[in-house]
C-alpha cells in the first residue's frame, strides 16, 4: 500500500526486551547537533562579550573573530531542524501560530531577538568600513556593472548612518557595550531553553530535571571557547603556512605572519577552563544524586549510563572530553598546539555530552524494562537516513565554515595592526 | 538620526512587520483559542470537523443482517456469538486509492480467510490459567491444512462451512 | 525639532504601539479568560478496560488498523495489547509482538532481536493481557508539548492532531508517558488513537470496542451518571497507568496487575 511501512526512526533503531510497540528513537543526529550548534553560537558570542562588556584586553583581537564566527554559526543551527523535521516546508507554523505552552515555540522569539542583537553589534562595529567602502565606490565615475552592484551594496549595509565623525564612532562604541551586554541573557537563554525543552519532559526520566538547563549553559559557554580557540589557532597556522609557501615560490624575505600572542590564548584557556569545572561539576552532581536516591527508572538509567553507553559517557565524554583537557590546560608552560588539542578535545566532549543526552534519553523503554540500540546511518539508502544520518551531521557542520569564509569578507576579523 | 543603533533596530521592527503580515495570508482564518484556553485548545477548529468526517468502515453486524441473515441467526446460537462479521471477514467499507469503496455496492465479495492464523488468535493454546483465555477451548492447528476445511466457523460445528 | 525628527519619532512611536496592538488580533483577552469559566461540552469521554477477559486475540489492533487507515505491516499501532507473564521462580516478561496485530499465537516470549523466551506450561505462575491506547487524559502532556497548536483537545476531551498543520517535530511523541503516539508512515505527522472520533460523535462504538468479542473494552460519558461505563467507574475498584505524571488519564482499568509497565 504505502511505499515504506517503516516509520520514522525505525530505520535505525534496535528493540531489545520490552519496548512498546510505538516507541523508537525519533530524535537523533540533527537533534543532537542541534543543541551542539546553539552551544557553540551562544559560548561564541559570551567569549566576545567578555572583551565588549568586561572589558578583557587580552582577548580584543578574538572577540572580533568570535563575534563574526557566531553570526555565521547562527544560519547552521536552523539547518538542522529544518533536516530534522518531517515536514520543513512547515517551519513557519512556529513563527505564526506559536504555542508558547511549548519550549519549542520559543524559538522564534529567543533566536530572532539574539540574531538581531548580534547583526546589530556586528553593524555597530563595522559601520565604518561600510561607509568607507561606500564613499570609495561613490568617488569613481563610469562604475562598471561589477562596481554598481558592489556600491549598492556597501551603501544598503550602510543604512543610510554615514557619519564616522569621532563622537559617533564613540557613542556606536557605548552602543556596542550595551548590545554585548543585552546579549549575554539572551545567549543563556538560547541554550538554556534547549536545556528546557529536554529538562521539562517528564515523561523522560533521563531529561527531566531542573538541572537540565543550567548544565545546557555551562557546556554551551565551554563549547564556544573551545571552538574560537582552536579555529583561531589553527587560521593562524593555515595563513602563516600560506604566508611562507608565498615568500619561498617569490624568493622574497618573509614578512611574517604575526603569531598569535600566548597571553590572548592562555587568558581564553583560563576562561575555558572555568566553565569546564562548572559543567563537569553539574553533571556528576546530578549523576551522583540519581544514584542516590535510585527511584524507579534509576535500575534502567543505571544499566543505560554504566553498561550500554559506558563507552560513549565515561571514555569519550569525561575521559576524552573532559579529563584529558584538564590535565593538558593546567599543566605548565601552555603551548599554542597544546591549547588547541585541549580545546578541540573539550568540543568533541560536549558532542558525546549532547549524544549520551538525547540518545541516552532514548535508549531506555518507557517500560523501564526494555532498551533501544541507536545505529547511526552511515551510508544513505534514502532522504531520511541522509537527513539523519553521518552526511547530514557532516553538511551541517561545514555550512558555518563556509558561510564564514564568505562573511570574513564583509567583516573582516584579521587583528588591527598594532600601531 | 541622532543615534546610530536606531537604524538597525528599525530593520528589525521591519522584519516583525513582514512576519506580523505574512500570517495574515498563511494562517488559517479559524485558527483560534477552543473551548479547552490556550494550553489545550490552540488550534484550527476546523480540524474538528475535519476527523468526524473520516470515513467509517466497520459497519457492525445490523449492516450485514440484511442480506446474510441466515448466517446471523447461526452464529448467534454459537459460542462465536459474541464476533462481529467483520472481524474475520473485514470492514464493508474500504479505502481504495483514496476512494471510499462499500460491499455490496462497489465490492462484489469481502474476503473468506481461511488461514488458520486467524483462528490461532484465540485457539491457540497458551497456558495461562489465570487469564480470561483459559475459558477457550485450545486447538492446535493441523500441520498443513485449514482448520475451516472440517470446522463450521459460523456454527462452530463440524460441518464444513459451505 | 526638525522635519526629519519629527518623522522620526512619528514611526518609531507608531511601531512602538502597532506591533504589540497586533498580539490581540491573535490572542483576544476576552476568550482567555472566557474559557476557564464554563465548561460547556455535555461529554466527557472515557475508556474502560477489564484485562480479566481480555484473551489475547489482537482483533482489536486489526480492526483499528483497517478502520483508522495505519498500513497493517507498519509496527506502530494507535491500539496494542501487551502480554505479561510471571513465572514461578519469580522471573517476569513481557511483550508485544507488532502491538498484537496478528494476536499470541505461540508461547515463546518475544524478547526482540530476534531472541525468543521460552516458559513451559508448568513453570507459568501468572499470566494476562493488558489492551493500551491512548488516554485522552484531562491535562495532556502531549497538547502541551506542541510548538504550532497542531494537536489539540476537544470540548469533549479527545486529543486529536491537525495533519495538515503537524509540522513533524516529534516533541509530542516525546512528551506521552505512554508511548501512544508515532509519525504515521504516509503523512508524516504525529499520529495516536483518537477513540475513533468520527464513530462515536455519530454514536457508533470504537472500532476496537467493536471488535471485542470479549467485552474487555467500553466506552463511555463521564458527564451521564446513567452510563453503564461512568456506573462502573464510580461504583467499582478501578485504576490507570502512570497516574505520577500528573496527566490525568481517561482509560480505566479493572484488574490492573501492579507489573504492568
Amino acid at each position: 500500500m504505502y511505499p515504506n511501512p517503516l516509520i520514522h526512526g525505525e530505520a535505525w533503531t534496535l528493540k531489545e526486551l520490552f519496548v512498546l510497540p510505538n516507541e523508537n528513537i525519533y530524535w537523533s543526529l540533527q537533534i543532537v547537533c542541534y543543541p551542539f550548534m546553539t552551544g557553540l553560537v551562544a559560548g561564541a558570542f559570551v567569549l566576545s562579550s567578555l572583551y565588549h562588556v568586561f572589558g578583557v584586553k587580552q582577548l580584543k583581537d578574538i572577540a572580533r573573530f568570535a563575534l563574526v564566527f557566531s553570526f555565521s554559526l547562527l544560519f547552521a543551527a536552523p539547518m538542522t531542524l529544518l533536516l530534522h523535521l518531517l515536514h520543513p516546508e512547515r517551519a513557519f507554523n512556529v513563527f505564526s501560530t506559536p504555542h508558547f505552552t511549548s519550549a519549542i515555540a520559543s524559538f522564534g522569539v529567543i533566536f530572532f531577538t539574539y540574531a538581531s542583537i548580534v547583526a546589530t553589534e556586528l553593524w555597530l562595529l563595522f559601520r565604518k568600513r561600510f561607509v568607507e567602502k561606500s564613499l570609495a565606490l561613490k568617488a569613481v565615475t563610469g562604475k562598471s556593472f561589477v562596481q554598481k552592484i558592489q556600491y549598492l551594496f556597501w551603501t544598503a549595509l550602510t543604512i543610510g548612518g554615514f557619519d564616522i565623525s569621532h563622537e559617533t564612532l564613540e557613542r556606536d562604541e557605548k552602543a556596542v557595550k550595551i548590545m554585548a551586554g543585552i546579549g549575554i541573557p539572551v545567549a543563556l537563554f538560547l541554550h538554556g531553553y534547549v536545556g528546557f525543552i529536554f529538562g521539562s519532559v517528564k515523561a523522560n526520566a533521563l531529561w527531566m530535571t531542573p538541572l537540565m538547563p543550567v548544565i545546557f549553559i555551562t557546556s554551551a559557554v565551554v563549547s564556544g571557547i573551545a571552538l574560537c580557540t582552536v579555529t583561531y589557532i589553527v587560521m593562524n597556522s593555515i595563513k602563516k603556512w600560506l604566508s611562507a609557501r608565498r615568500a619561498a615560490k617569490t624568493r622574497s624575505i618573509d614578512a611574517g605572519v604575526a603569531n598569535i600572542d600566548l597571553g590572548v590564548i592562555k587568558t581564553t584557556a583560563n576562561y575555558l577552563l572555568a566553565f569546564l569545572v562548572a559543567a563537569i561539576s553539574l553533571e556528576l552532581l546530578d549523576l551522583v544524586f540519581r544514584g542516590y536516591t535510585a527511584v524507579k527508572s534509576w535500575d534502567a538509567l543505571r544499566s543505560v549510563i554504566y553498561v550500554h553507553d559506558f563507552i560513549p559517557v565515561f571514555i569519550l565524554q569525561y575521559g576524552i572530553g573532559d579529563l584529558i583537557p584538564l590535565i593538558l590546560l593546567l599543566s605548565p608552560r601552555l603551548s599554542l598546539r597544546r591549547a588547541a588539542i585541549a580545546a578541540a578535545f573539550v568540543l568533541f566532549g560536549i558532542f558525546m555530552m549532547r549524544w549520551n543526552v538525547v540518545i541516552g534519553g532514548q535508549a531506555f523503554s518507557l517500560t523501564f524494562s526494555g532498551f533501544m540500540h541507536y545505529e547511526l546511518p552511515i551510508i544513505p539508502h534514502d532522504i531520511e537516513t541522509y537527513k539523519e544520518g553521518i552526511f547530514g551531521a557532516l553538511t551541517v557542520f561545514t555550512v558555518p565554515f563556509v558561510l564564514f569564509y564568505f562573511i570574513k569578507k564583509i567583516l573582516p576579523v584579521d587583528p588591527e595592526p598594532k600601531a | 538620526m541622532r543615534h546610530s543603533v536606531v537604524r538597525p533596530l528599525l530593520v528589525v521592527a521591519a522584519v516583525v512587520a513582514l512576519i506580523l503580515v505574512a500570517r495574515v495570508f498563511l494562517v488559517p482564518k479559524d485558527f483560534t483559542i477552543g473551548e479547552r484556553g490556550y494550553r489545550f485548545g490552540w488550534h484550527r477548529l476546523g480540524n474538528e470537523q475535519d476527523w468526524k468526517n473520516f470515513t467509517v468502515k466497520y459497519q457492525g453486524n445490523d449492516y450485514c443482517a440484511a442480506c446474510h441473515g441466515d448466517k446471523i441467526e447461526a452464529i448467534k446460537a454459537s459460542p462465536h456469538a459474541d464476533i462481529q462479521c467483520e472481524n474475520c471477514h473485514g470492514p464493508a467499507v474500504r479505502m481504495v486509492d483514496g476512494v471510499a469503496k462499500q460491499h455490496p455496492a462497489d465490492i462484489d465479495k469481502l474476503e473468506v480467510d481461511t488461514n488458520p492464523a486467524l483462528c490461532q488468535r484465540c485457539h491457540a493454546p497458551l497456558p495461562y490459567a489465570s487469564s480470561g483465555r483459559s475459558k477457550i477451548r485450545y486447538m492446535d492447528p493441523v500441520p498443513d491444512g485449514e482448520c475451516v476445511a472440517c470446522h463450521n466457523p459460523h456454527t462452530t460445528t463440524m460441518e464444513a462451512a459451505k | 525639532m526638525t522635519r526629519r525628527e519629527f518623522l522620526e519619532k512619528m514611526g518609531l512611536g507608531i511601531a512602538a504601539t502597532a506591533i504589540p496592538a497586533t498580539f490581540f488580533s491573535v490572542v483576544k483577552p476576552k476568550q482567555l479568560f472566557a474559557q476557564v469559566a464554563a465548561e460547556k461540552s455535555k461529554v466527557r469521554w472515557a475508556f474502560l478496560v477489564d484485562t480479566y477477559k481480555c484473551v489475547g486475540c489482537g482483533m482489536c489492533v486489526r480492526a483499528c488498523k483497517l478502520e483508522n487507515e495505519i498500513p497493517y505491516d507498519t509496527s506502530a499501532t494507535r491500539t496494542w495489547v501487551e502480554r505479561y507473564v510471571e513465572t514461578k521462580d519469580g522471573r517476569r516478561f513481557a511483550d508485544s509482538p507488532k502491538g498484537a496485530r496478528d494476536g499470541f499465537t505461540s508461547p515463546l516470549i518475544d524478547l526482540g532481536m530476534g531472541k525468543t523466551q521460552e516458559i513451559k506450561a508448568d513453570e507459568v505462575q501468572k499470566a494476562f493481557f493488558v489492551p493500551k491506547l491512548c488516554n485522552q487524559c484531562e491535562d495532556p502532556a502531549c497538547v502541551q508539548a506542541c510548538p504550532v497548536g497542531a494537536t489539540y483537545q476537544t470540548p469533549d476531551g479527545v486529543a486529536l492532531v491537525d495533519r495538515t498543520w503537524c509540522i513533524g517535530c516529534g516533541y509530542c511523541i516525546m512528551a506521552c508517558p505512554y508511548g501512544a503516539r508515532f509519525f504515521h508512515p504516509a503523512t508524516h505527522t504525529a499520529e495516536k488513537c483518537t477513540f475513533c472520533y468520527h464513530r462515536i460523535t455519530k454514536g457508533l462504538q470504537p472500532a476496537c470496542v467493536d471488535a471485542c468479542a470479549f467485552g474487555a473494552r467500553s466506552i463511555g460519558n463521564l458527564k451521564d451518571p446513567e452510563d453503564p461505563v461512568t456506573k462502573i467507574i464510580s461504583t467499582e475498584r478501578v485504576s490507570v497507568l502512570k497516574s505520577e505524571f500528573g496527566t490525568k488519564p481517561q482509560v480505566f482499568y479493572i484488574g490492573l496487575d501492579e507489573e504492568v509497565r
